[in-house]
């Protein structure tokens, strides 16, 4: 920030006459861009706090006026959504917490071992990060269907059946953990690769094993890429729609967004709650961005 | 990654004061060449370390730390830091191999047979017929196109609004972090959440973009932005910009922060204009930025299936926005399945995707930051 740049510390003659217009320029095309930004999410809160027809007659970003603000629209929206909201979080939580320790680990194995292959495992974890999930959707849904958990739960005693109508969440849980590792081993390991060495040497020095130098050292060591690689993987795994298609077939198993998309399609024409639900469905990522912005970012620009 | 991308660049900028700022020979080496105080001088550290480290002693630590004293024993000593770090990274990279590498494999196999979806492949019949079929098969010609229309003018102008944002961003502003924050909120929702806010700003009669349209005077040729075929896809296009141009900006601002300032005074000295300072010296500078941040915006481009998907309803968008993605799906999965062909069309995506990846990759590996 103390970079002198261009255009605001201009040469002296120049800065009386143009300082200012410059800077009211700047602020207004900020401000502007920064408008534009919000439109969308602005009037669609204002839609979602307009009652009956009231969105449809009313200025989409003006705010409701006292005879037609009502609560109903989100009331409606979270009698449909709050069930897949903790099915969603019984996805989200464990896969981004798996997820996130696999990465460590495998970032751990691949920054400390010096051998000509680790190349190619760094490699092909990086192009994991980007490849497309239309490629392994065939295989995935038939890969699950052939493992035939939902068959297999239903024969222990007891639990097995609450669990067996439930598969449809620990596939996914076990599939956002994989589909996570590569960008988690990728964070992680830029994280690594800048870790002082000395410490782990002494420990070494000492007789430590190597995972006793993980657990004990690197791993408190970690946090602040713990709170980054957190962050990322619960706002994706959390936004997840396609895989989350693939894999759930029965309605009460579905996580946020795919109730959110049944939601608008029950509700055409019922933007209200439409845009209510769609609050509802982003609030976690929402409050997570809020809260850590800072780590959001560095997790985003990867 | 766009970390390393930008130390890089520092270190290619300065390359004349590092000898050896070719492909170091270690994977990490580029950190080291910036790094000295905090890396190579502890390494000497431990070399000399009191009580003589032997070559089995400092076998505990990094290999490249024992220097070249060791080089007859080095051998050895990396095969046990081979052997004890694979229960480290081996669980994940089977995991990772299994279900995207694996299953890409299968997935290229099931393109090869005619399956259905219906009882089980005959892996024994294998043939390239789907792909011929595919290639003349019109919806597949046309979603090819729409997939590199979406994908181009999403990923060009997303960088250049990016760009720019990042470039006013650049200096000292009051409410700098508000601006920022604003800027990358698009970014934390879900395809669907936004496909669902868009809608709205759509709708042809009430929207936000209609209505606006129509208080100054232009309700004539406010269109029907998700009915007519001519705007489909670039209401499809104008949403993911909305989404991810401040991503855009977030990777540039961290490129130019990292760019010294000498190199804008010099630049001033020489008596350049603002416009030549940018064209010549600044934007140069942003090149490995800008492939981050594009091989990003081509995947992101690639999974719009999300958003078309939400915003109309379901796998048939209709030809004017049917990309890939969107017939992918619609052949394994909608209606009838054809599996074959699916995974065929899956197979054409992945290949878009490795064309976009690998320069990147290559790019990434001459730097030596992989």
């Amino acid at each position: 920030m103390s970079n002198a740049r261009p255009s605001t510390e201009e040469t002296a003659e120049s800065r009386f006459d143009k300082l200012n217009y410059r800077r009211i320029g700047l602020y207004g095309l900020l401000g502007a861009v920064a408008v534009l930004f919000l439109v969308p999410l602005v009037s669609g809160l204002m839609t979602s706090l307009k009652g009956g027809n009231a969105f449809a007659t009313t200025l989409p970003f003006v705010p409701p006026s006292p005879d037609v603000a009502t609560l109903e629209p989100w009331s409606t929206a979270f009698s449909r959504l709050g069930g897949a909201m903790i099915n969603s979080a019984a996805v989200a939580i464990p896969a981004t917490v798996f997820s996130a320790l696999f990465g460590s680990m495998t970032a751990y194995g691949l920054t400390k071992i010096d051998w000509r292959g680790q190349l190619v495992v760094v490699v092909l974890l990086l192009a994991a990060v980007f490849i497309p999930y239309q490629a392994v959707l065939v295989p995935l849904r038939q890969g699950w269907t052939m493992v035939g958990l939902e068959h297999t739960l239903e024969l222990i005693p007891v639990v097995g059946d609450a669990l067996a109508a439930r598969t449809g969440l620990f596939e996914l849980i076990v599939t956002h953990t994989a589909y996570g590792i590569p960008i988690c081993t990728v964070l992680f390991r830029s994280y690594y690769q800048k870790l002082n060495d000395e410490i782990l040497e002494a420990a070494r020095l000492d007789g430590a094993p190597e995972r006793r130098v993980y657990r004990r050292i690197v791993l408190p060591l970690s946090v602040p890429m713990f709170a980054v690689t957190l962050i990322y993987q619960f706002t994706q795994i959390w936004n997840d729609f396609l895989i989350a298609l693939v894999l759930l077939n029965s309605p009460e198993n579905f996580v946020v967004t795919l109730e959110l998309n049944a939601l608008a399609g029950s509700m055409q024409s019922m933007y209200n709650v439409q845009m209510a639900g769609a609050f509802l469905a982003a609030l976690p990522t929402l409050l997570v961005y809020i809260a850590f912005g800072e780590q959001f970012a560095k997790g985003a620009t990867v | 990654m766009i970390e390393r991308l930008v130390r890089s660049l520092r270190q290619s900028s300065d390359s004349d004061a590092d000898a050896d700022s070719g492909r170091p020979l270690r994977s990490d080496g580029g950190e080291r060449l910036n790094e000295p105080r905090s890396s190579s001088e502890l390494r000497s550290d431990g070399g000399e370390r009191p009580g003589g480290v032997d070559a089995a002693e400092s076998g505990l630590g990094r290999p490249d730390e024992t220097g070249p004293e060791s080089e007859s024993t080095l051998g050895s000593i990396r095969r046990s830091e081979f052997v004890q770090s694979i229960p480290f990274w081996l669980p994940g990279f089977l995991l990772v191999g299994a279900f995207v590498y694996g299953a890409i494999g299968w997935n290229f196999l099931i393109s090869l047979t005619d399956w259905s979806g219906l009882g089980d492949p005959d892996y024994t019949n294998l043939s390239l017929d789907t792909y011929v079929q595919l290639l003349r098969d019109g919806a597949f010609h046309n979603a090819t196109w729409n997939t590199i229309v979406l994908m181009v003018a999403f990923t060009g102008v997303s960088l250049i609004v990016g760009l720019l944002l990042a470039i006013l961003m650049d200096r000292e502003i009051r409410f700098g972090n508000g601006f920022r924050t604003i800027y990358l909120l698009p970014m934390s929702l879900s395809f669907v959440v936004t496909a669902i806010f868009w809608k709205w700003m759509y709708n042809a009669s009430d929207g936000v973009i209609n209505v606006t349209l129509e208080a100054i005077g232009l309700g004539a040729i406010a269109p029907n932005w998700l009915g007519d075929p001519r705007f489909k896809l670039w209401a499809v296009v104008i949403a993911l910009i909305w989404q991810f141009s401040g991503y855009c900006m977030i990777v540039y601002l961290a490129a130019l922060r990292a760019i010294p300032d000498d190199h804008y005074e010099a630049a001033r000295v020489d008596g350049a204009t603002t416009l030549r300072l940018y064209r010549r010296v600044i934007i140069p500078q942003l090149r490995a930025a800008t492939m981050g941040a594009t091989v990003v915006l081509v995947v992101f481009a690639l999974k719009a299936f999300d958003f078309i998907y939400v915003i109309y309803g379901g796998s048939q968008p209709g030809p004017s926005a049917d990309i890939l993605g969107i017939m992918m799906y619609r052949e394994a999965f909608a209606g009838t399945p054809e599996w074959a062909y699916g995974s065929a069309v899956a197979m054409v995506l992945f290949v878009l995707a490795l064309a976009v990846i690998a320069p990147y990759a290559f790019a990434q590996y001459r730097r030596g930051d992989l």
